[in-house]
């Protein structure tokens, strides 16, 4: 049997396995095949167009994906087969949708970057514009960071517990009309536009403080309104993913249900639940407008009381400077944005490491 | 230490759905009794009733008596979560904490229970209990290794150590093996008829084999038709069950000539 199929060219043209041989067998294009059609659709995309005079960079990419779509497909029909030859298409698709999502990201970072690294510096991050003038050479971001940083730690203060513990209602203890109200109501709070949760803090602090009472507390309110049923959601869905066994087995050793929750349920989402509430902070410490709202849009000063007087945060920083409309400004506004996304990736940075610290481990 | 349960006249429900229809039986201590049947005939949800288990299912409840020795578990003062103490179970699938090593898997109900323990004592009852559950051997270099990181039949091990290591009277297994490959299944088996001395054992299972060879009593299960509930058909000493049972029922099941 072996022989047989060793010697495939052996038998005579009517021989079934010496026939079937040559279909398992197809030719391959070699592996530097794709990056060799795509430089190759890119120079002569370029000539072409530089040829007509039209010469252009986004249009010399937009013939060269199609003419590497086009090429690949031909090349890859005519040496390997059709099946081959869509695959490779398609992911040559798959590559330029992804390039696509890509150049907006890649773009905003790079000019954030380029604009804010002018201005960037020890002394910007360090001092605050108490006693500048818009348009002068000095100033600072200082009491901005203070802002956002208090605004939205004690905005995380609100609205963790109240968040994590609603989605554990939901999901542990929650069942009937008063679940089911809750979560319509979060999921109408998730579409709240945000300049609205500041007027209802406005307003509520207006009932509450009387006319003109601005200050960090009321930002962070705002904000908590904004943020909890993002809480909400996200730890819902990360307790819902808790297998059901793994609470039977706790029952079962007789442990109460609240213990369950807090030993087992909770350590085995804890990855999740600490990536879904920093994606609710880095949802809203970029929030701008609940901020110029209540917690005011002119303060310069550093100021670390929340509850007392405005507070400077980074984006309305951002959005007054831009308003300004001087070139100082301008490099001002580009330095804070700068400073705010470092900020969000640090926040990034520190989810990653808890979740790896706290996920469940699998290995030997 | 191992109890005697009495079951009198239960009825489950799941809502209005009766899924099990009046089932009496007495489960002697220090034996083990094998739960047979179709799937779907109510086996695990009658097993489930013996420690309260299935009040963790919305809707489900019961009617009727269950006695361990002579206290009802479903009496009124009764806290469900302490005969779940008293009466430990093995699931299906082995199911040890992910976020715990093999140490505290095994002293988890314990710890969970905030019970206080010295450390020369946890240690003790770890070791106690893994040696119970023939897995000391297999991890004792390794207990602060996950204990996801197990094989299949050692998580089980696992898991009938930890059932073990809270000191229950009674222990309900619900098709502990059926996940498992001959070895692993022989290991629990061994391990089954070592715990008998000291536990009262129901266990759940599909393999008939298995029933002989384990249990002293098997009760047969079968369920009138599909929507009806499931009933107990009959109960026996093993042997006389699986040599000449009473009803035609039980012997078409266990001969294979099934419905």
């Amino acid at each position: 049997m072996t022989t047989t199929t060793r010697t495939p060219s052996t038998g005579a043209s009517g021989d079934g396995p010496a026939q079937r041989q040559p279909r398992l067998l197809s030719g391959s294009l070699p592996r530097f095949a794709p990056p060799a059609v795509l430089v190759a659709a890119a120079l002569v995309s370029a000539g072409v167009l530089a040829a007509l005079g039209a010469f252009s960079w986004p249009g010399t990419a937009v013939l060269a994906a199609v003419l590497y779509l086009v090429a690949i497909g031909a090349l890859s029909t005519a040496v390997e087969n059709g099946r081959k030859a869509k695959d490779r298409m398609v992911t040559g698709v798959v590559y330029i949708c992804f390039a696509l999502a890509m150049l907006p990201l890649v773009s905003l970072l790079s000019t954030v970057l380029v604009n804010g690294l002018e201005r960037l510096d020890g002394y910007f991050l360090t001092v605050s514009m108490n006693g500048v003038t818009p348009s002068m050479d000095a100033g600072g971001v200082y009491h901005a960071i203070v802002g956002t940083v208090a605004i939205t730690l004690m905005a995380a203060v609100i609205s963790i517990p109240i968040g994590l513990f609603t989605a554990i209602y939901l999901v542990e203890y929650g069942k009937g009309r008063l679940a089911k109200a809750i979560t319509f109501f979060v999921d109408v709070m998730t579409g709240i536009p945000s300049i609205v949760a500041g007027l209802f803090v406005v307003a509520l602090w207006m009932m509450l403080f009387g006319p003109g009472e601005t200050n960090g507390a009321a930002g962070a309110v705002s904000l908590s309104v904004l943020m909890i049923p993002v809480v909400v959601r996200s730890s819902e869905e990360m307790l819902r993913l808790v297998p059901n066994e793994l609470r039977e087995a706790s029952y079962a050793l007789g442990v109460p249900k609240w213990l369950t929750i807090v030993k087992v349920v909770l350590p085995t989402a804890i990855a999740g639940l600490t990536t879904g509430i920093m994606l609710a902070l880095a949802r809203v410490i970029g929030e701008t407008a609940p901020l110029v709202l209540t917690a005011g849009s002119s303060a310069v000063a550093i100021n670390w009381n929340l509850f007392d007087g405005q507070m400077m945060s980074l984006p309305v920083f951002i959005y007054a400077q831009v308003r300004m409309g001087g070139a100082i400004n301008m490099e001002r506004a580009w330095a804070a944005a700068l400073t705010l996304i470092v900020i969000v990736m640090l926040l990034f940075l520190a989810a990653r490491l808890i979740s790896r610290f706290f996920a469940p481990k699998l290995g030997r | 230490m191992a109890k005697r349960i009495d079951v009198s006249g239960l009825h489950v429900y799941y809502g209005d759905f009766l899924a099990v229809e009046d089932v009496s039986m007495t489960i002697e201590p220090r034996s083990v009794t094998a739960f047979i049947g179709s799937s779907g005939c109510g086996k695990s949800t009658f097993l489930r009733t013996l420690n309260r288990m299935h009040e963790v299912t919305p809707g489900a409840r019961v009617e009727g008596k269950v006695m361990l020795d002579d206290m009802d578990i479903y009496g009124p003062d009764v806290d469900p979560v302490q005969v779940r103490r008293e009466i430990g179970m093995v699931f299906q699938k082995a199911n040890p904490f992910p976020t715990m090593s093999i140490y505290d898997n095994v002293i988890a109900g314990a710890k969970l229970n905030n019970q206080r323990m010295s450390k020369a004592q946890a240690d003790d009852l770890v070791e106690r209990s893994l040696r119970g559950a023939n897995l000391w051997e297999e991890v004792k270099d390794r207990l602060n290794k996950p204990g996801a990181g197990l094989s299949g039949g050692q998580q089980q091990r696992l898991c009938i150590a930890r059932a073990t290591a809270v000191e229950p009277t009674v222990l309900l297994m619900d098709e502990p093996c059926s996940a498992l490959d001959p070895i692993s299944t022989l290991a629990i088996e061994d391990l089954i008829h070592k715990l008998k001395e000291n536990y009262t054992i129901v266990i759940v299972t599909h393999n008939m084999q298995q029933a002989a060879r384990v249990s002293d009593q098997t009760a047969f299960f079968n369920l009138a038709g599909t929507g009806k509930p499931g009933k107990l058909i009959e109960m026996d000493e093993t042997n006389k069950i699986f040599t000449k049972p009473e009803k035609q029922e039980t012997e078409n099941y266990i001969t294979g000539r099934f419905g």
